[in-house]
């Protein structure tokens, strides 16, 4: 057997596989032992109670979906009592998700849930920020830095940092992450999309437009892991569109420490094991001893342009 | 991953940590598929697991319906059952070839396979010492009721359906009772006896003179609301309705196919809540339902 172990900053993972926010409620029990994941990651929760969008909250789109949940929320207090017990009851690593409005109201709800019982905390700064006209805390490097730094002052416990794909520079915002105090990034999250029924000549969300996510992004988080494994020294949580072994890997090789998977279960709730078991299965058929031992290692030739750029003078 | 072994499926809710997994994908093999009339398709699954044992009036699976040069379907589709057995591995659906889902849906072949997923979802609440049931169903409405039928067929309930479609091509009243006798009161839009109006004498009558113990409906919101006015005079009369909503998991996690209900357990304290369709329902009581604006 080899070893599945991966390092996220001082955590040590059993598996890189672990659920993404928002795709895992302890539902998911029934169709897999969650004490097999590497971690579960909870879906976001905001210290403000909120109704969610309307509906419809989701449209199918060409290999993958489009979402307008909007986090609906029943505050800390309702997560702590009733929401987070059920999930700390397995051998797992518990990782909280927070949403918030204001730098300020993130610091003090990561402080809130900072609790024994808690392995990770991960700040989810791709939802709007109230303070920036509602623009995404991770769309720029200035507000990302602004918000993880608050949080970092209040907690002890491992920061992760939840990305944007829809970010012009990830690099300078995964930097941003890092330099303001995150032990890892997640990278990344749904791609914002729109979607309009040519019949009723209605948009297909309620909320008009929504995240896109599923194989149809992956291509563009694996591009997006592989500039921030470029740009930070800290761990890359791979994210977006991972449905099968292969990918998990593919993310891994790009500079991923650990994957999360997310739509890939709407399709097949038992899908973070069959990830689990090809990962097994592929060290085994490769020799390799050390699953870790992937990570960044994408074999990049970098004397290829110039060789190409010789070889291209011959012709006319 | 085994299925759940249980008589009652809504019994899985509430399992603690560290019980092996229960939803199980069942690779199907398509044993019959035919057309029943110009939009509707009949289709019969079986797989290895028992699901005819395990499945509950008003549960429903999630489809992965085949992907083809024309239909690309990417999520999951979630289908009522239509009924089950006799073979333990058998489960029936009826549907409507509307959509991308429901048109890859149709091209599968008779010895092909396809993967579903559950049981999902509660039941229906059903009592063998009824005396007599009344059925409001309409269009797919009356596939998602139609084990509900057999279930009181089974156990000697008397039932009536009152059926509403557009003509009497639509009705589909062979396809809904399946053998079972029944007191049927068909009503069409092709000649307006399908009008609110109408059918709220209908009820009232049918009501009054036969005193169902419980009434359920399926497939017309507009007859869900006219349902919620008439049962608010009869309190003692249990009242469901199947919802539909756009799903994405049908587990329960992903909070797509939320309605809002009124959950209030005693008069005059409000307590709205959205639910989830596909967990805490599909099956409601009639009385919780919050008539909505449309959304969409």
């Amino acid at each position: 057997m080899a070893d599945l172990r991966v390092h996220v900053g001082d955590l040590i993972l059993r598996n890189p596989v672990m659920p993404a926010s928002g795709c895992f409620a302890i539902e998911y029990r029934e169709a897999l032992d969650l004490n097999q994941l590497g971690a579960l990651v909870i879906k976001s929760v905001s210290p403000k109670s909120r109704a969610g969008n309307p509906t419809p909250r989701v449209a199918e789109t060409h290999g993958g979906m489009l979402n307008s949940i909007g986090i609906p929320s029943k505050g800390l207090d309702y997560f702590r009592a009733n929401a987070l017990p059920p999930y700390t009851a397995y051998d797992t690593p518990v990782v909280v998700s927070i949403s918030a409005d204001t730098a300020e109201e993130f610091a003090a709800a990561c402080a809130e849930v900072s609790l024994p019982e808690v392995a990770a905390i991960e700040a989810n700064i791709s939802c709007p920020n109230l303070e920036a006209d509602g623009m995404a805390f991770a769309m720029a490097p200035d507000t990302t830095y602004r918000a993880i730094s608050a949080i970092r002052r209040r907690t002890q416990h491992p920061l992760w940092a939840k990305l944007t794909p829809n970010a012009a520079n990830v690099a300078a915002v995964a930097k941003a992450a890092e330099e303001a105090g995150a032990d890892a990034v997640v990278m990344g999250n749904t791609v914002l999309g729109m979607a309009i029924d040519v019949r009723t000549r209605k948009p297909k969300l309620g909320n008009v437009m929504g995240g896109l996510s599923g194989p149809a992004i992956k291509p563009i988080a694996l591009r997006m892991v592989h500039q921030c494994h470029r740009a930070v020294r800290i761990p890359i949580i791979g994210c977006g569109g991972i449905a099968t072994a292969e990918d998990a890997l593919e993310f891994m090789l790009a500079g991923a420490s650990a994957v999360q998977v997310g739509t890939a279960s709407f399709i097949d709730p038992g899908v973070m094991q069959k990830i689990i078991d090809g990962l097994q299965a592929y060290c085994e058929q490769e020799g390799i001893a050390h699953l870790r031992e992937l990570t960044g290692a994408v074999q990049l030739d970098r004397q290829l342009t110039d060789r190409w750029l010789r070889f291209a003078q011959q012709s006319g | 991953m085994n299925a759940v072994m249980s008589e009652q499926p809504a019994a899985r809710i509430g399992t603690g940590a560290g019980c092996a997994a229960q939803v199980a994908s069942h690779r199907c093999e398509v044993m019959e598929h035919r057309w029943v009339n110009a939009r509707y398709k009949y289709l019969r699954l079986r797989a290895q697991a028992p699901l005819a044992r395990i499945t509950g009036c008003g549960q429903f699976y999630q489809l992965r319906c085949p992907v083809s040069e024309r239909q690309q379907p990417f999520l999951l589709r979630p289908m009522s059952v239509y009924g089950t057995g006799p073979e333990d591995g058998t489960v029936e659906f009826l549907y409507n070839v509307t959509g991308v889902g429901t048109r890859a849906l149709a091209d599968l072949p008779v010895g092909g396979a396809m993967e579903i997923v559950g049981p999902l979802g509660n039941t229906f609440g059903f009592e063998a010492d009824y005396k007599r049931i009344l059925v409001v169903a309409r269009g797919v409405g009356l596939a998602t009721m139609a084990p509900l039928v057999r279930e009181a067929g089974n156990n000697g309930v008397a039932v009536t359906a009152l059926m509403s479609a557009r003509s009497p091509a639509d009705l589909m009243r062979e396809e809904f009772l399946r053998g079972v006798e029944a007191q049927v009161h068909s009503v069409y839009d092709s000649d307006g006896s399908s009008a609110v109006e109408h059918i709220e004498i209908l009820l009232r009558e049918l009501i009054d003179t036969q005193a169902p113990q419980a009434v359920y409906t399926c497939g017309s919101h507009r007859l869900l609301m006219l349902l919620q006015r008439v049962l608010a005079d009869y309190p003692q009369i249990r009242g469901e309705v199947a919802m539909e909503q756009r799903m994405a998991c049908g587990m329960g996690v992903c909070l797509s196919c939320v309605r809002l209900f009124d959950c209030s357990k005693e008069a005059g304290k409000q307590d709205m809540q959205f639910l989830r369709v596909c967990r805490e329902g599909p099956v409601f009581p009639i009385s919780t339902v919050v008539g909505e604006v449309e959304f969409g």
